[in-house]
């Protein structure tokens, strides 16, 4: 029997190198699963949960506006220290009209989640909103813990550079040329 | 010009390691660094090797090149500033990491978590975990010399990572957990891409076995090679797939029961005979039963929250106290100690991650290999760096 053995065992083994051989054949004459970029892109309907860089979110009445109160929530619960807020304070007697709360993204929670803004009776102006996207971990506890809604996540996937100041944003002056685009109000994000 | 009469970098000349490691060599043998480049140590994993040839006489992984001292930064950020990190100590299996951080200070400060929210968890989880075994069964596989599975793991990845994406909105590093609940819930394209999912990988997985694991090449480089019997692989500590191929049915899911894995019925696979193969085929017996724990979440998922209405918010102070709580990753338990002085960020923080339990091991049963089959022992231990240098 030991004579046996060793014949069945290569054979055994041959055929197990035919078998490996047939599934990669098999797969030889299947469509290519992945995509030639940059000949080709990835549909934008897959886009549509990824999360970018943070964008502001246009006011309803002026999409060049930004819903941003200037609270400043954002900056203080980012790990990062990416985002840069600035802000005007403005007279406690000024009318302090906080923007409506209604959910901005589908990827976040409902705004009962949210967190309340630093102060309800500082009424302030946005002055300034940079984010310092080389150093953002992309936690979104910005765009979840927003009390005004103002955040939200970009589709930008390509985005490429090769200098840091590439990935330095004016939020802002990105809404403003959004809103130019006429792109920037509430629903989807855009790249 | 004169020079000085000692050089001052004297005895300073080559590599500390290397030469701390040389100390205790034998003249005819050759010290040899097998990586940071080498490709089967995914390229920041170096270890130094003493060759007899072809044979390794003794083998010493070298540590610190990525260190970022996450639990340190834990100490320096509030309790929900910390989970991004979580996605990065281990990259391949970031959602386990994220339950970890999320059970400890649930249970430290006891929250509640909504049964979805438990269902969402486990679903998210395990198909994290298949992905982590894909990737793995794919590097392996290449570290071995066989090129194409690498992509078909890939192929069947980005369809897990196309939906990880739905909920999270990552691919790789997620940060989707939340004290008390998931940061996003799941809908019916997620449900319905994951059933056709659930549907396809029975036939994939059997291509994988038509395709390698039958392969009588693999099973010569793998079977009684880097044999690990059931005492050393408690005394240092390993677990996981690590732990189970040396025959010890030890799974966190089962022996300390989190989330509601209790009701989720699948057998712990453990195989008894301890080499390289063991550890492979534990990892494929896994990919089933990951697939069947996601089956019956998706049959029994529950209405409600996604996240608990009293959940806190921002940043917020726990109780002070300490807690421990551990999880099943990929490669194997993962804990987090955390001691809380009631103030808004962690007094102490403590990580225990699989892979440096398991890669201690390589040191004893390196020993006496080829250096062919030190690649294979190494890749069966299937380590991420991150774990090792947190």
């Amino acid at each position: 029997m030991a004579i046996l053995t060793a014949p069945i065992q290569a054979l055994a083994a041959v055929w197990s190198m035919v078998v490996g051989l047939r599934v990669t054949v098999t797969n030889f004459f299947r469509p290519q699963e992945t995509i030639h970029y940059p000949r080709q892109e990835v549909p934008p309907s897959h886009l549509d949960s990824f999360r970018g860089h943070i964008e502001l979110v246009g006011a309803d009445e002026d999409p060049a506006k930004a819903r941003c109160i200037g609270c400043g929530l954002c900056a203080e619960l980012c790990p990062s220290f990416c985002l840069k807020v600035v802000a005007e304070e403005l007279p406690v007697d000024s009318a302090v009209c906080y923007p409506s709360q209604a959910g901005t993204d589908l990827l976040m929670p409902t705004p009962k989640f949210r967190a309340a803004p630093p102060s309800q009776t500082q009424p302030r102006k946005l002055l300034s909103y940079h984010l310092v996207y080389h150093t953002c971990s992309l936690c979104g506890l910005c765009v979840q813990n927003c009390p005004a809604g103002s955040l939200r996540f970009s589709h930008d996937v390509y985005l490429a550079g090769a200098s840091r100041g590439r990935f330095e944003f004016d939020l802002m002056e990105r809404l403003r040329g959004q809103a130019a685009r006429g792109g920037a109000k509430g629903g989807k994000a855009h790249a | 010009m004169s020079w000085p009469a000692a050089d001052p970098c004297q005895g300073l000349e080559g590599d500390l390691y290397a030469r701390v490691f040389a100390e205790g060599a034998r003249d005819d043998t050759l010290i040899l660094n097998m990586g940071p480049q080498h490709p089967s140590t995914h390229g920041v994993l170096r270890v130094l090797l003493e060759m007899d040839g072809e044979y390794v006489l003794r083998a010493e992984p070298v540590l610190g090149y990525i260190h970022r001292m996450h639990e340190h930064m834990a100490q320096n950020r509030a309790y929900v500033q910390f989970f991004p990190n979580m996605g990065r100590v281990d990259y391949l299996h970031a959602l386990a990491w994220n339950w970890a951080w999320a059970g400890a200070v649930e249970r430290l400060a006891g929250l509640e978590v909504p049964r979805r929210a438990e269902y969402i968890r486990v679903i998210c989880t395990e198909l994290n975990r298949i992905n982590s075994h894909l990737l793995w069964w794919g590097a392996y596989l290449l570290d071995l010399g066989a090129v194409t599975p690498i992509m078909y793991a890939f192929e069947d990845r980005e369809l897990v990572m196309d939906m990880l994406q739905l909920i999270t909105g990552s691919r790789l590093t997620y940060s989707s957990f939340r004290f008390g609940g998931v940061l996003t819930d799941i809908d019916i394209e997620f449900v319905s891409r994951c059933r056709s999912f659930l549907a396809r990988m029975p036939e994939r997985l059997e291509m994988y076995r038509d395709l390698v694991t039958g392969n009588a090449i693999l099973r010569g480089r793998l079977e009684g090679v880097g044999v690990i019997d059931q005492m050393t692989a408690r005394r240092y500590g390993a677990t996981g797939p690590v732990l189970r191929g040396s025959g010890v049915p030890y799974d966190v899911r089962r022996a300390e029961p989190y989330g509601l894995y209790h009701e989720f019925d699948y057998a712990v696979p453990v195989r008894h005979e301890g080499d390289c193969m063991a550890r492979y085929m534990v990892r494929m017996d896994e990919l089933e039963a990951s697939l069947s724990i996601v089956a019956q979440a998706l049959d029994g998922l529950p209405e409600g929250h996604h996240i608990h209405p009293d959940a806190p918010r921002g940043k917020w102070r726990p109780p002070a106290g300490e807690v421990y709580f551990a999880v099943e990753g990929a490669r194997g338990k993962i804990g987090v100690y955390v001691a809380s002085d009631g103030t808004e960020i962690p007094y102490r923080v403590k990580l225990r991650s699989p892979s440096f339990s398991n890669l201690s091991l390589f040191a004893e049963i390196g020993q006496g290999t080829l250096l062919s089959d030190a690649v294979a022992i190494l890749g069966s231990l299937d380590l991420v760096i991150p774990e090792i240098d947190r």
